[in-house]
C-alpha cells in the first residue's frame, strides 16, 4: 500500500513539475517537486523506498528532462537512501528537523547532480551556490507545506465525513 | 514478500541501484577519447583479464621453456664438468711432464758442465723413517752405481749412495745425521766437516777459532772425505755462535731443496774429465745417442 502511494506521489511530483514548472519563475524553475517527493517518501517509509523511489523518479526525470540517463537517478538514490535512513535512526517528525532535512537533501542533490556532470566533463553550472541555495529554500517550503497537507488531510476528512452525517 | 526481503538487505540493494546508474550513465557518456565510457570500461576491464590471462599463458609458457632450458642447461653443464675434469687432468699431466722436462734440461745441462762422469737417476721414493734421511733412486748396481758414490743436483751436493741393489739404490742426504763431508768456505777457503743433523740444517765443525767465517758464506766440498768431488756448494752458513773464542755453533742451510728432489745425478767416478775433452767427445757422438 505505501508502495502504491510511493509511486502515486511520484507521479504526482513528476506531472506537476513538468506541467507547472514553466510557470514559476520565469521557466527556470528552482523547485525540484520529484525531489521533494522523494524525501517524503524516504522519510515515511525508510531507506530502501526512498531510494527506489528517488532511483524511479530520476531515471524518469532524466528521461524527460536531461541529455544523460542516470545522473539524475544516481543523485536522487543516494539522496533518497540517505534521508531513508536518517529518518529511521532519528525523530524527524517535528517540522525544525524536517526544514533541515529537506535543506540537506536538496543541497546534496544539487551537488551530486552538478558534481557529476561537472565530473563527467559534460556541462559545468555559473553559479551553483546560488542555485543550490534556491533550489534548497523552495524545495524546502514546498516540501514543509507538503508534509503539512498530507498529514493534515485524515482529519479534514474526518471532519467533512461527521458534517455530512444526518443529524437526529 | 519479496519486497521485504529486498529491503532485508538494504546494503546489497544500495550498491546495485548505484551500479546499474553507473552503468547507465557510462553507457551514454563518452570519454575524452570519443569511446562511450561504458564500452571503454567494459572494454578496459575486459583487456586487462586478456592481459592477465595472456600474461598467464606467456609466464607459464616461459615457465615450461626455462624448465626446458635448464634441463638441456643441466645436462650441459654435467658435461662440460666432466670435460673440465678431463681437461684439468690433462692439464696437470702437461704441466707436469713440462716440470719434469725442465728438470730434466737443467740436470742435462748440469750433467755437460760438470766435469765428472755421472749417471742420472730419479728419485722413486724418500726415507721412511724420519730419523733416518734418505730417498730411494731408480737406478742400481746394474746402471754401474755403487756404495760411496756422491750424489749432486744443478744446486749442490745431495748425499751419497749408502746401499745399491740391482734397479735401485739408497741414498743418504747430507742432512742425515750420520752423514758428514769435508767442506769449506769459498770465500777464505777455510776448512771443516759439515755434518747432518737430522733436521733440514747441518753444522759446519772443526772449524779453527781463527777463520775468517761470516754469515752467508758458502761452504763447498773440499774433496778431502774422498766420495764428495771437489768444488760443489753444500749450503750457506746462516748463523754462527762463537764461546771463548771458538766456533760452537756454525749452521748451514742446504742448497738444495731436498724435500721436491725429482732426478738426480750420481757420480759414477771420482776421476775427472778434462772439460774440453768431454766437449769434443760430446760433439762426436749422434744426437740420438746422446744420454739424457
Amino acid at each position: 500500500m505505501r508502495a502504491v502511494g510511493a509511486l502515486i506521489a511520484i507521479a504526482l511530483a513528476l506531472a506537476l513539475q513538468t506541467t507547472l514548472a514553466r510557470f514559476v519563475v520565469g521557466g527556470s524553475t528552482p523547485i525540484d517537486l520529484v525531489l521533494v517527493a522523494v524525501v517524503y517518501v524516504a522519510l515515511t517509509s525508510g531507506a530502501a523506498s526512498g531510494m527506489l523511489a528517488g532511483s524511479v523518479a530520476g531515471l524518469v526525470q532524466d528521461a524527460l528532462a536531461s541529455d544523460i540517463i542516470g545522473i539524475g537517478g544516481l543523485a536522487k538514490s543516494i539522496v533518497g537512501f540517505v534521508v531513508g535512513a536518517i529518518g529511521q535512526q532519528f525523530i524527524v517528525t517535528a517540522a525544525v528537523p524536517r526544514l533541515f532535512v529537506f535543506m540537506a537533501a536538496t543541497a546534496a542533490h544539487v551537488l551530486l547532480f552538478q558534481g557529476l556532470y561537472a565530473a563527467l566533463g559534460l556541462r559545468t553550472f555559473s553559479s551553483p551556490w546560488a542555485a543550490v541555495a534556491t533550489q534548497a529554500l523552495g524545495n524546502t517550503v514546498v516540501g514543509m507545506v507538503a508534509f503539512a497537507t498530507v498529514e493534515s488531510l485524515p482529519g479534514v476528512f474526518e471532519r467533512r465525513r461527521l458534517s455530512r452525517r444526518p443529524k437526529v | 514478500m519479496a519486497l521485504l526481503d529486498i529491503r532485508q538487505r538494504v546494503g546489497w540493494l544500495f550498491m546495485t541501484v548505484i551500479v546499474a546508474h553507473l552503468i547507465l550513465i557510462s553507457a551514454q557518456v563518452s570519454s575524452h577519447r570519443g569511446v562511450p565510457l561504458l564500452e571503454e570500461a567494459i572494454f578496459g576491464a575486459v583487456s586487462e583479464v586478456q592481459r592477465v590471462a595472456t600474461g598467464g599463458i606467456g609466464e607459464a609458457r616461459g615457465a615450461w621453456h626455462n624448465y626446458l632450458n635448464l634441463r638441456q642447461i643441466s645436462r650441459e653443464n654435467d658435461e662440460l664438468r666432466q670435460r673440465l675434469s678431463q681437461l684439468e687432468v690433462a692439464l696437470q699431466r702437461e704441466r707436469a711432464l713440462a716440470g719434469q722436462t725442465r728438470l730434466l734440461q737443467e740436470l742435462l745441462d748440469f750433467k755437460k758442465e760438470t766435469p765428472l762422469s755421472t749417471t742420472p737417476a730419479t728419485v722413486i721414493a724418500s726415507g721412511a723413517s724420519p730419523d733416518f734421511r734418505t730417498m730411494t733412486l731408480d737406478k742400481g748396481s746394474s746402471e754401474g752405481l755403487a756404495a760411496d758414490m756422491a750424489v749432486i743436483a744443478p744446486a749442490g751436493i745431495v748425499g751419497r749412495v749408502i746401499l745399491p741393489t740391482a734397479r735401485a739404490a739408497k741414498v743418504q742426504l747430507i742432512i742425515d745425521r750420520n752423514a758428514a763431508a769435508a767442506g769449506l768456505v769459498e770465500r777464505t777457503r777455510a776448512q771443516g766437516v759439515v755434518v747432518g743433523t737430522g733436521s733440514d740444517r747441518m753444522r759446519f765443525e772443526y772449524v779453527p777459532g781463527t777463520a775468517d767465517v761470516k754469515t752467508g758464506d758458502r761452504v763447498v766440498t773440499s774433496g778431502m772425505d774422498g766420495i764428495y768431488p771437489k768444488g760443489f756448494v753444500i749450503g750457506q752458513i746462516e748463523s754462527i755462535e762463537r764461546t771463548a773464542g771458538e766456533f760452537s755453533a756454525v749452521l748451514i742451510r742446504p742448497s738444495v731443496n731436498l724435500s721436491a728432489l725429482e732426478a738426480v745425478l750420481v757420480v759414477t767416478s771420482a776421476s775427472e774429465v778434462p772439460k774440453a775433452d768431454r766437449i769434443a767427445a760430446e760433439r762426436t757422438k749422434p744426437a740420438t745417442a746422446r744420454p739424457e
